[in-house]
């Protein structure tokens, strides 16, 4: 049981450093969930079962959802690929355009 | 001399195009169709993807200037050590006293604790018996410590109506710019924000949402007896909402849940929670006897108020949680 402990303990440091050291945003708000996530089941072997169901809960799902809301809405998840992927579909039109011609 | 306006033009150019591009991906449904048809002749020039590129660098080299002209000042050097220095020094001056911290706090466990006073042993000892609460936990947040509840209830609800007046997309406002007039107007307005109807979602969705609504009652509703409560339950709720509304769309869920819904659930359940609130203390306060029976411990219908103020609370934060999606989603309910 302490060795779990231990390692869930040691996951949480490793998570919380990967956060501030990922550059990538939506990468660093999935992390913080697995540490809200690691966090609940450290509640629980610390006996305090309310706590884990609310960290769960909000810590993990909420919290997370509200951070992906406002990745979307400035347009942090998706810049370069959309770029991308205009750009893919332009050269496809181009390819179809020369090809009719 | 003259370089730098070009340059600065340039650069202007490369942003304005980069801002535009950022508007057009919002063109997750055919309202911006017809824009970026009318814009294709601008992009048709260009490959995006050197545009990108050529943008980076841009910024890049921005930046780079902007850093060479601050290394040329004088000082330079001195501020960059003074805050390396300062920042080394805060932060270890942070994990000694963390570390020392920590290292002086009694054991967990310990029995010789000075969290083991007499208030706890109060709170151990005659909790069941005083607040009628299986779950001691509970009883010590809605019973003894409910003012605190109270405050964090309206904590919340506070944040809520923040959220509501800083991203309410309000359609009368003149700051509402005309583009977002003509895309609520639109007959696409609907499903502009929300994502494309995914059936696996869906499919998912149906399986799901009622498990997870009917296990954030059962939360609530148990608040006395086993773990949980209003927050968590209510918080659990909210989840299931939110799941439905990604699943389904905006327009399934106003047939049962509009913002008129929203204010009249929480006004309602902050009044009662406040007054029934105000009961007990004015009743503590005075030492009358209350008349609403405590009932037999474990019981479901036992504990007095705490049964009510759980489902309130769990009403207000069910509530309050999917206000905040909503408005972070969409800007209305």
């Amino acid at each position: 049981m302490t060795a779990i402990v231990v390692l869930m303990l040691l996951f949480l440091i490793v998570c919380a450093v990967a956060v501030c050291l990922t550059r990538d945003l939506l990468t660093s708000v999935v992390i913080y969930m697995s540490f809200s996530l690691i966090m609940s089941v450290v509640w629980i072997t610390l006996e305090s079962p309310d706590l884990a169901i609310t960290e769960a809960a909000v810590g993990a799902g909420i919290t997370s959802l509200l951070f992906f809301l406002t990745l979307k809405k400035i347009h942090a998840i998706d810049a370069r690929n959309e770029v991308r992927r205009r750009h893919a579909q332009q050269k496809q039109d181009k390819g179809g355009a020369s090809g009719n011609a | 001399m003259r370089e730098k306006p070009e340059g600065l033009l340039k650069w202007a150019h490369a942003f304005s195009a980069f801002m535009n591009a950022g508007d057009e991906r919002l063109d997750n449904d055919l309202v911006f169709s017809q824009v970026r048809d009318a814009d294709q002749d601008v992009y048709e020039a260009d490959s995006y993807e050197q545009e990108w590129a050529e943008h980076e660098q841009e910024e890049k080299q921005e930046v780079i200037e902007r850093l060479e002209r601050w290394r040329a000042l004088k000082g330079y050097r001195a501020a960059r050590r003074a805050y390396a220095l300062l920042c080394v020094t805060i932060c270890m001056i942070m994990i000694v006293v963390l570390l020392y911290t920590v290292g002086s706090l009694p054991a967990y466990g310990d029995p010789n604790h000075p969290i083991n006073n007499e208030v706890s042993a109060r709170y151990i000892e005659k909790g069941l018996q005083e607040t009628g609460a299986v779950n001691i936990v509970t009883g010590m947040i809605l019973d003894y410590r409910a003012f605190d509840t109270l405050g964090e209830s309206t904590v919340l609800f506070t944040g809520a109506m923040v959220v509501l007046f800083l991203l309410r997309a309000d359609a009368q406002s003149h700051k509402y710019s005309a583009l977002a007039q003509t895309m609520k107007d639109s007959p696409h307005s609907e499903t502009f924000y929300e994502p494309h109807r995914d059936v696996i979602l869906q499919k998912t969705a149906m399986i799901l949402v009622p498990v997870v609504l009917i296990f954030g009652v059962y939360v609530v509703l148990n608040g006395h007896l086993s773990p949980g409560g209003g927050f968590s339950g209510g918080a659990i709720m909210g989840a299931g909402l939110m799941l439905y509304v990604t699943a389904f769309g905006f327009a399934s869920i106003r047939r049962f849940f509009t913002y008129k819904t929203y204010q009249f659930v929480v006004l309602i359940a902050l009044l009662t929670y406040a007054m029934s609130k105000c009961y007990s203390f004015y009743t503590g306060a005075n030492h009358i006897e209350s008349i609403i029976p405590l009932g037999t411990p474990g019981a479901i219908l036992s504990s007095g108020l705490i049964l009510v103020l759980n489902i309130c609370v769990g009403f207000v934060v069910t509530c309050t949680m999917y206000a905040f999606y909503a408005m972070f989603r969409k800007g209305e309910m």
